[in-house]
């Protein structure tokens, strides 16, 4: 019986997760647009519902709507595969995700995370290497030029970027002491966020993500100029929607990690954490939309030795340091 | 001799740490975009506005009785280069001569505006709407009823 309630309990907790973050993935296609547009000086959708609200729903049916192409060059089996790997990989990233601080509703103790592993952290790095396999997959298994050169891209880069990544989080697991989301978040509490402890490993953290989640200037993978948008380009309909879901939903797992890791997860004065963290989240999904606006995409050279001969001795040198800095 | 400068290419790699502030700039510029007043017009509910000298639909002019000011001599239809206006004339008793009939075909129309400069009376004008559709050929035979009122066919959006 007990385990039954903790069974209902999880399924209630993984489906409100679960919409919140496909509502927050649809209309962040709508925020994106609406903002691209307004740093260009025009609108972006403004047609459907109330200043174009209702566009990420009108692009759904339309996706839906589309016909299913297979080309006969592709792999059938990995051609289906690749946008589920994708899309899974993405939203198995929000399992550890620490939302805010427990609650307490009717006299149980409810949890704002769906789980708090013990090695959350390697967890989140794990899976999110597995995300790239959807990208590389996509592209070669398409048949495909153009796809197969986004996917190659999309491999490189990933594997590049990914161990920066990982060298800017293990400084944060220093000086925190624990691998798990919630103990990062918790060590925090004095009001000291990471990204004031660690400024170097944010920075490098949040570079190498947005190389991770393939955004402007890191789009190379899906360069649009030269690749004709690279490794999904003989994707078409829902498995398309798919690509992008899993985009956009990695940007916000990409958001929520920054605030779990650097910008002190739930903490924060008056509002209820979950305000907090999703405020925070916000933020960083804003900046990445709003460096997008910016920034021109890199050369592929440049991203190799920003990678390898800046990102990494960066990231090796700050791990001395915060050695260093603890043992005194 | 030779006094083209030497550009050392050792030197301008030396300037890639200052590449930091011009990204920070961007920030700002863009920043600054996104609150700024947008270009675009959002065309059915706002337009711009056309010159008052712009030739678009036709209007046939009215009298202070509501009487067409046509007197149905025929010269527009005589100068029309694609020749899209036709008429019948009527002739009363008393000397007063109107069209019983007056079309101009929208299509052909070239909106030369000779028309008007032909018209002895001052009866046709081509006036400032640009943006009228409709879903067959015949919509735009526009005849007398249709003339008096171009304002009416300005396109409102669905």
């Amino acid at each position: 019986m007990v385990f039954l309630v903790f069974l209902g309990m999880v399924g209630i907790k993984i489906l409100v997760v679960f919409s919140v973050v496909m509502i927050i993935v649809a209309w962040s296609t709508w925020l994106e647009r609406r903002l691209l547009g307004a740093v260009q000086l025009r609108y972006g959708p403004m047609r459907v519902g109330f200043q174009g609200l209702l566009q990420p729903i009108a692009d759904g049916i339309k996706s839906f709507m589309k016909e299913e192409t297979l080309p006969e060059n592709a792999d059938k089996t990995l051609f289906i595969l690749a946008p589920i790997i994708s899309i899974s990989t993405a939203l198995t990233l929000l399992v550890v995700i620490p939302f805010g601080r427990p609650v307490t509703i009717m006299g149980t103790e409810m949890t704002m995370y769906l789980a708090d592993l013990e090695i959350g952290i390697l967890f989140v790095l794990g899976i999110a290497t597995l995300g790239s396999y959807g990208a590389m997959l996509g592209g070669w298994s398409s048949g495909n030029k153009y796809g197969m050169i986004g996917g190659l891209r999309a491999s490189a880069q990933m594997i590049s970027y990914e161990l920066s990544m990982a060298l800017a989080v293990i400084s944060i697991i220093m000086i925190s002491g624990s691998l798990s989301l919630v103990g990062i978040v918790e060590s925090q509490i004095e009001g000291l966020w990471n990204c004031l402890r660690q400024p170097l490993a944010f920075v490098l953290f949040f570079i190498c993500g947005l190389a991770e989640l393939n955004r402007t200037p890191f789009d190379l993978p899906e360069a649009e100029a030269e690749l004709a948008c690279g490794y999904n380009v003989e994707y078409s309909s829902m498995k398309f929607s798919l690509f992008f879901m899993a985009e956009y939903c990695h940007l916000f797992v990409f958001g929520a990690l920054v605030t779990t890791l650097f910008l002190g997860g739930w903490h924060g004065p008056v509002l209820p954490g979950v305000v907090w963290f999703f405020i925070k989240t916000f933020g960083v999904i804003f900046f990445c939309i709003w460096e997008r606006a910016t920034f021109p995409r890199f050369r592929y050279d440049q991203l190799m030795a920003l990678g390898w001969k800046v990102l990494l001795p960066l990231g090796l040198a700050n791990i001395v340091i915060t050695g260093l800095v603890m043992l005194v | 001799m030779n006094m083209q400068k030497v550009i050392r290419v050792s030197s301008r790699r030396q300037e890639k740490g200052k590449l930091i502030v011009p990204l920070l700039k961007g920030l700002v510029y863009t920043l600054k975009n996104l609150f700024s007043k947008k270009v675009t017009i959002l065309y059915p509910e706002h337009r711009r506005a056309v010159s008052k000298r712009w030739r678009g639909l036709h209007r046939l002019k009215t009298d202070e009785n509501g009487e067409l000011k046509c007197v149905a001599c025929g010269l527009c239809a005589v100068i029309c280069p694609p020749e899209a206006i036709r008429m019948t004339p009527y002739e009363e008793d008393g000397g007063t001569r109107y069209p019983l009939e007056f079309f101009i075909d929208e299509i052909r129309c070239i909106y030369c505006g000779f028309c008007q400069e032909a018209c002895p009376k001052d009866a046709i004008e081509l006036t400032g709407v640009y943006d009228y559709v409709d879903y067959t050929r015949a919509d735009l035979q526009f005849d007398i009823e249709k003339l008096k009122r171009p304002e009416d066919f300005i396109f409102k959006g669905k």
